[in-house]
């Protein structure tokens, strides 16, 4: 089992609702996100392109913050998704540092926190917040190793990139384009 | 003139306009006793409402924690509007209730208006001043004199109340700031407004044409929805825009138009798809009047003469043209929704909704489709008085398209100068900043230091409390009942509103505060119900459901009374126009000496020096509303102005600096603006969002953040035909160090 | 023209708009356990090829510096800690693939040793140091008569600890500045030349003055050629090294490395240590000092710029 997202750049129009589903949902802290959008855009007035990206963790295969926890808090749980576990985490930062993403931060209750794919969700069924709120439903998620899964039709029928695939952390958010 | 229009134009006004209707005094079934209501079975964990963040009006739950603490807001599945998702306004609502900001009790102010020294005061007294003084005006110039600006579904309550007190004077911005112009034109041409949501079928059109239309960017939830389904299913975009907006982003074409040229691309379209027989013949035969005046009229607007107008290339008219006609009839030229930009926006939208009756949209599939809603029946209340004189007594002959009151015209009529004859000496301002939302903001205080009476009613210390007489403090919407919401859609349904928790501090619900003052006038039988949730019950009853389902499930839909979401195939339509056709030639407007087509008229450019302001909205906000609420302002607190790489490069600003807005009357910019170098915006204009700006200090988060552009809007361009106000003829230049002599002023 | 923004307002505290999760907590520790890591390995290492007669500063006396370090070290490492209730975490868990995991494991081993090896010579210090309890001196015997294996394991983890501060930060890959594992080998020479400086500050024997000197010289010449080098692999990889090369050629760090890093940490006592060779006559303590303020703010510098280069935004 193997979970991941995929997020449609062709749709997402950069409302940014993801990021405050996924602050209620999980009490995220003010000033702090989990989620954030991203607009890249390159041309000269008129041609002009943009790409909007709903970015998060991208819970890779080979993450450089599981494998740089000195307590184990950082770990793979079931499909693969990157979890920490609050009471080993030391809040030594190190984590914080591996990431190329800079997609965690450091909770005020001192323990690092980041995107979780909801897992609390998964587990019952439901869709992470972000994926169930989205009102261009842009953002797909499900198991890669289930070909019926919305992510894995999805990413079968489009074209799709990952952000820096060369730091060589094999990230499982995918761009479709 | 025939009273048909005139029936439709009352009966379409916005949900909950008229929840009350005049009729004979009969016996409301009332409950027992409120306690009855409430032991009803109720799910705890979760509380149906429809949010008010903004006008969408989506419904959905209110999720509390196993404590009781509000936790999160998600979309009702069952739900038209929304489709079980919200927006971001929405999904951060919690933020509304949880801003440590809020107004928390009733305020009498003891020194001068506009110098914010208040006293905290109970209801009793707060409703006592209010009423003394309203009886004070009316005893002196009579009810007449008293107005109501309001926004939201509180409306009502207050309409109710200001109707039964003896006036007329009820005017809501989104009439003249906002969409006036185009359901003016659409009731023109169609017989029929746009109608909120909007009936435009996005998700199986083949074709949208957006003008200015910033969908993506304004979070209109149910429009974004479709248009993602419609882009899953290939459709093509057309956007026209100055700036490449995120929309233009997604499009096929992008046409970067030059700003205040839009009538004239239209006149040439239409011009293309009558001459190149593009038209839907049939359509246009059977239903449309005037077609030879038409045709006959955009003779000479060929691609060409609106080339070297619109800057835009010939041949990318005439492709769009084809494209338009292509996916004809499942095709949309959006009519927008905030369209007052120059004064000529009545005719403007009138093009739109020409070239729509041309490509036979209206009433067919991926165009425009028939609204249906509930009949739901109002209390029975008493005939109100008749009221003798209102705002069209202050400038006789003016706007006269206007089907409702045009709410800058009543601020003019509040200043005594203006029209000895009458004069409002008396607002009540519900749920809307005036000092934000009505542009040429020196005139809004000139009329507010004249008046006897301003009481503001809001939730957050919003500007314009800043100069009330007394503030009222309501609670959010997540913390009362409110009228069912029986919006138009595509399947008739109704939304119910409930409490998630008890009004924070010494706020009220908008119901509570309009009754309690309907009391001390002498009123009280025009709210027969003492609580809401006693008239929404009896509502309910009367359309086969009742407040104990309602509360369980949220939104009711039922199936349509008939197969007409879209017209059949020959069927005969009549139309709610004076000739029961659609009326490409608008006799209307010729009778009261208007233009009956749309003509192209230049508009004033920006001098040297200068760049057109041009302003819009921000998906994860809902105008100034949101400015302050701790979710939304961690997605962003401040807003930017978009300058062009060329003119920065002029001025040698930089990414990410500071500097001070200037327009072409010297007004300048209370606080400095960030800005952002971008091709997005043409060379000739700069953008910005509005809603920022805020001068009140009392808004810990939002004082002092970004710009307002509604100070900069100190020209406006008012619409002749319904009174509209066009803010976006005003031209702003920068200054880098404000000295401080500026500041001072 | 290229934009790239983040549209959400994100701001998380201490992560943008750049990364500032270790303030001088950090690179205190890794001057100080550089430090004492230096002292340790070269005490060890003469003790162990039996020339602990000729450099007796270095093998008995300088050690005693390395105690305070060491403890000094963990008690800012356990302040920088933001979740300190569950430190003890660290020592319920090996895992191998975590520098930091290896540090807080050496430093458990290389504390105590250090303490040992202190106890061992305290007599250098406090000549009439009475242990008082028998088991004690038992103790003590039973060290000496080991003294070889203790100091063999000091040389090792002393090894370990020198250049684990430098594998730490080259195991984040996603700060561009850190990621040459040229960083290893930098951080242990240039505590072993602080370890040096050390007992070029204690030492009242000319001839081992002389002869740490000229180890420092080396050793200096050493970091240099290393630096040379890991500007060489920056300049001559990705786009993001580059950029992280660049924060010392014409960045916001060029004055700050160049001059208190390259000339003050280590021209100018070499130079300085190269006269006092030739016969000219420097205070000893002058390059020392330099010396070892220079590897302090190798360290700071360091620590400071790889936070600020990133991948993105």
């Amino acid at each position: 089992m193997r979970y991941a997202m995929a997020v449609d750049t062709k749709k997402c129009v950069g409302c940014s609702d993801c990021v405050v589903a996924c602050q209620t949902e999980n009490n995220v802290p003010h000033g702090f996100c989990r989620e954030w959008v991203v607009e890249t855009m390159n041309g000269t007035y008129p041609q002009l392109e943009i790409e909007i990206r709903s970015e998060r963790c991208n819970h890779c295969i080979n993450a450089p913050c599981v494998r740089c926890c000195p307590t184990g808090a950082s770990h793979f749980a079931e499909g693969g998704i990157v979890l920490v576990e609050h009471n080993k985490c030391i809040g030594c930062g190190a984590c914080m540092a591996s990431c190329p993403y800079d997609a965690r931060y450091p909770h005020p209750d001192g323990y690092v926190d980041k995107c979780t794919f909801c897992i609390h969700r998964i587990k019952i069924g439901l869709a992470p917040a972000c994926a169930a709120v989205c009102p261009t439903k842009c953002i797909y998620f499900g198991d890669l190793d289930d070909p019926n899964s919305d992510v894995s039709v999805v990413l079968k029928k489009r074209k799709s990139k990952t952000l820096i695939p060369e730091a060589g952390t094999k990230p499982q958010l995918y761009f479709l384009i | 003139m025939t009273s048909r229009r005139d029936f439709i134009r009352i009966s379409v006004m916005g949900a909950g306009a008229l929840a009350m209707t005049r009729g004979t005094l009969g016996a409301a079934k009332l409950l027992s006793s409120p306690d009855e209501v409430r032991k009803l079975k109720v799910d705890l964990k979760r509380t149906p409402t429809y949010c008010e963040v903004c006008f969408w009006k989506c419904a959905g739950w209110v999720y509390k924690t196993s404590e009781g603490k509000i936790w999160k807001i998600i979309g009702n599945d069952e739900d038209q509007h929304s489709n079980g998702r919200f927006c971001p306004r929405g999904t951060g609502g919690v933020g509304m209730y949880y801003d440590e900001d809020r107004l928390k009790t009733p305020l009498i102010r003891v020194e001068e208006r506009g110098k914010q020294v208040f006293r905290e005061v109970s209801w009793d007294e707060a409703f006592n001043y209010i009423s003394g003084k309203m009886k004070d005006i009316s005893s002196k110039y009579g009810p007449e004199s008293m107005a109501l600006f309001t926004h939201g579904n509180g409306s009502s309550y207050f309409t109710n109340l200001m109707k039964a007190f003896g006036s007329a004077n009820i005017a809501e911005p989104s009439y003249a700031q906002c969409k006036g112009p185009r359901d003016e034109a659409f009731l023109a041409t169609f017989g029929e407004e746009v109608y909120s949501p909007e009936v435009t079928d996005i998700r199986d059109t083949k074709c949208l044409v957006l003008i200015g239309s910033h969908i993506g960017e304004n979070m209109h939830n149910g429009q974004i929805q479709e248009m993602s389904d419609a882009i899953d299913k290939g459709v093509t975009i057309i956007t026209v825009d100055p700036r490449f907006s995120t929309a233009a982003g997604k499009s096929k074409y992008w046409l970067p138009i030059k700003p205040s040229t839009d009538i004239a691309l239209l006149l040439s379209w239409i011009h293309e798809i009558i001459y190149n027989d593009y038209y839907d013949k049939k359509y246009v035969e059977k239903y449309c009047s005037g077609f030879d005046k038409l045709k006959e009229h955009v003779k000479d607007f060929t691609p060409e003469w609106a080339y070297g107008i619109t800057t835009i290339p010939p041949d990318k008219i005439r492709k769009t043209a084809k494209e338009m006609a292509n996916a004809s009839p499942a095709v949309i030229v959006h009519p927008g929704r905030h369209v007052t930009w120059y004064g000529d926006d009545t005719q403007r939208v009138r093009a739109i909704a020409i070239l729509n009756a041309l490509l036979g949209s209206w009433g067919r599939r991926g165009g425009f489709y028939r609204p249906a809603k509930y009949d739901v029946p109002s209390a029975k209340i008493p005939k109100y008085p008749e009221s003798k004189k209102s705002w069209t007594d202050a400038f006789p002959g003016k706007y006269p398209i206007a089907s409702s009151p045009v709410s800058n015209a009543l601020i003019d009529a509040s200043i005594p100068g203006n029209n000895p004859a009458y004069s409002i000496k008396g607002w009540i301002v519900n749920a809307t900043n005036l000092i934000s939302s009505i542009p040429n903001q020196a005139n809004t205080l000139k009329a507010i230091q004249n008046l006897d009476l301003l009481v503001s009613i809001d939730t957050m210390p919003m500007e314009i409390t800043g100069w009330a007489d007394v503030v009222l403090p309501e609670c959010t919407y997540l913390e009362r009942y409110d009228v069912l919401r029986v919006s138009p859609h595509r399947k008739p349904a109704l939304a119910l509103r409930m409490p998630a928790a008890e009004p924070m501090n010494n706020t009220r619900s908008a119901y509570n505060i309009a009754r309690g003052l309907a009391l001390k006038l002498d009123l009280g039988i025009y709210f027969p119900f003492e609580k809401q949730e006693e008239m929404l019950d009896w509502q309910l009853k009367q359309v086969g459901s009742s407040l104990e389902e309602m509360q369980r499930i949220g939104v009711k839909t039922k199936e349509r009374e008939a197969d007409d979401l879209y017209f059949a195939e020959n069927e005969n339509v009549t139309f709610s126009t004076d000739s029961g056709k659609i009326e490409l030639y608008s006799k209307y407007f010729e009778g009261a000496g208007f233009d009956p087509l749309p003509k192209y008229v230049a508009h004033e450019e920006p001098p040297d020096g200068f760049y057109r302001l041009i302003y819009g909205r921000a998906p994860m906000h809902t105008f100034g509303r949101t400015s302050n609420n701790p979710n939304l302002t961690d997605l962003m607190h401040e807003n930017l102005v978009w300058i062009n790489p060329k003119v920065s490069k002029e001025w040698g600003l930089v990414n990410g600096q500071y500097i001070w807005l200037k327009n072409q009357d010297g007004v300048i910019s209370d606080f400095p603006i960030k800005v952002r170098v971008t091709e997005r915006i043409r060379w000739d204009s700069v953008y910005m969002v509005h809603g920022f700006g805020h001068k009140q200090r009392q808004m810990k988060r939002c004082f002092g953040k970004g710009a307002s552009d509604t100070r900069m809007i100190t020209k406006v361009l008012v619409d002749p035909l319904m009174g509209g106000t066009g803010m976006r003829s005003n031209f702003v230049t920068f200054v880098t160090e404000k000295s401080e002599k500026e500041v001072a002023s | 023209m290229e934009e790239e923004l983040l549209v959400s307002g994100r701001m998380n505290h201490l992560i943008d708009p750049q990364l500032n999760i270790w303030h001088w907590q950090i690179p205190l520790y890794l001057f100080l356990g550089g430090m004492a890591a230096g002292i340790l390995c070269i005490a060890a290492l003469y003790f162990i090829r039996g020339r602990e007669n000729d450099y007796r500063t270095a093998v008995r006396i300088t050690p005693f510096l390395a105690p305070f370090l060491l403890v000094i070290g963990l008690i800012t490492l356990f302040i920088d800690l933001r979740h300190k209730l569950f430190f003890w975490q660290l020592y319920t868990n090996i895992r191998l693939q975590s520098p930091m995991s290896w540090g807080a494991w050496t430093l458990m081993v290389i504390t105590p040793v250090s303490f040992i090896w202190c106890a061992l010579h305290i007599k250098d210090i406090f000549p009439n140091w009475d242990w008082k309890f028998k088991w004690i001196y038992d103790i003590e015997s039973f060290f000496n008569k080991y003294k070889k294996v203790l100091a063999w394991i000091m040389l090792i983890y002393g090894i370990i600890l020198g250049i684990y501060t430098g594998i730490l930060l080259s195991a984040f890959n996603a700060r561009p500045l850190w990621n040459t594992s040229i960083l290893g080998p930098l951080f242990l020479s240039s505590g072993l030349s602080a370890g040096a400086a050390a007992t070029l500050i204690l030492s009242k024997n000319k001839s081992e003055r002389r002869q740490f000197a000229r180890i420092d010289l080396v050793l200096i010449g050493i970091e240099l050629f290393l630096i040379i080098h890991m500007f060489m692999g920056f300049l001559a990889s990705t786009q993001v090294q580059i950029e992280a090369a660049k924060l010392f050629l014409g960045g916001p760090y060029t004055m700050s490395f160049w001059i208190f890093v390259v000339i003050m940490g280590m021209l100018i006592p070499a130079l300085l240590e190269f006269m006092e060779l030739g016969k000219f006559h420097i205070p000893a303590i002058v390059p020392a000092v330099l010396v070892i303020f220079g590897s302090l703010m190798l360290r700071f510098i360091i620590v400071y710029a790889g936070q600020v280069s990133r991948w993105l935004y």
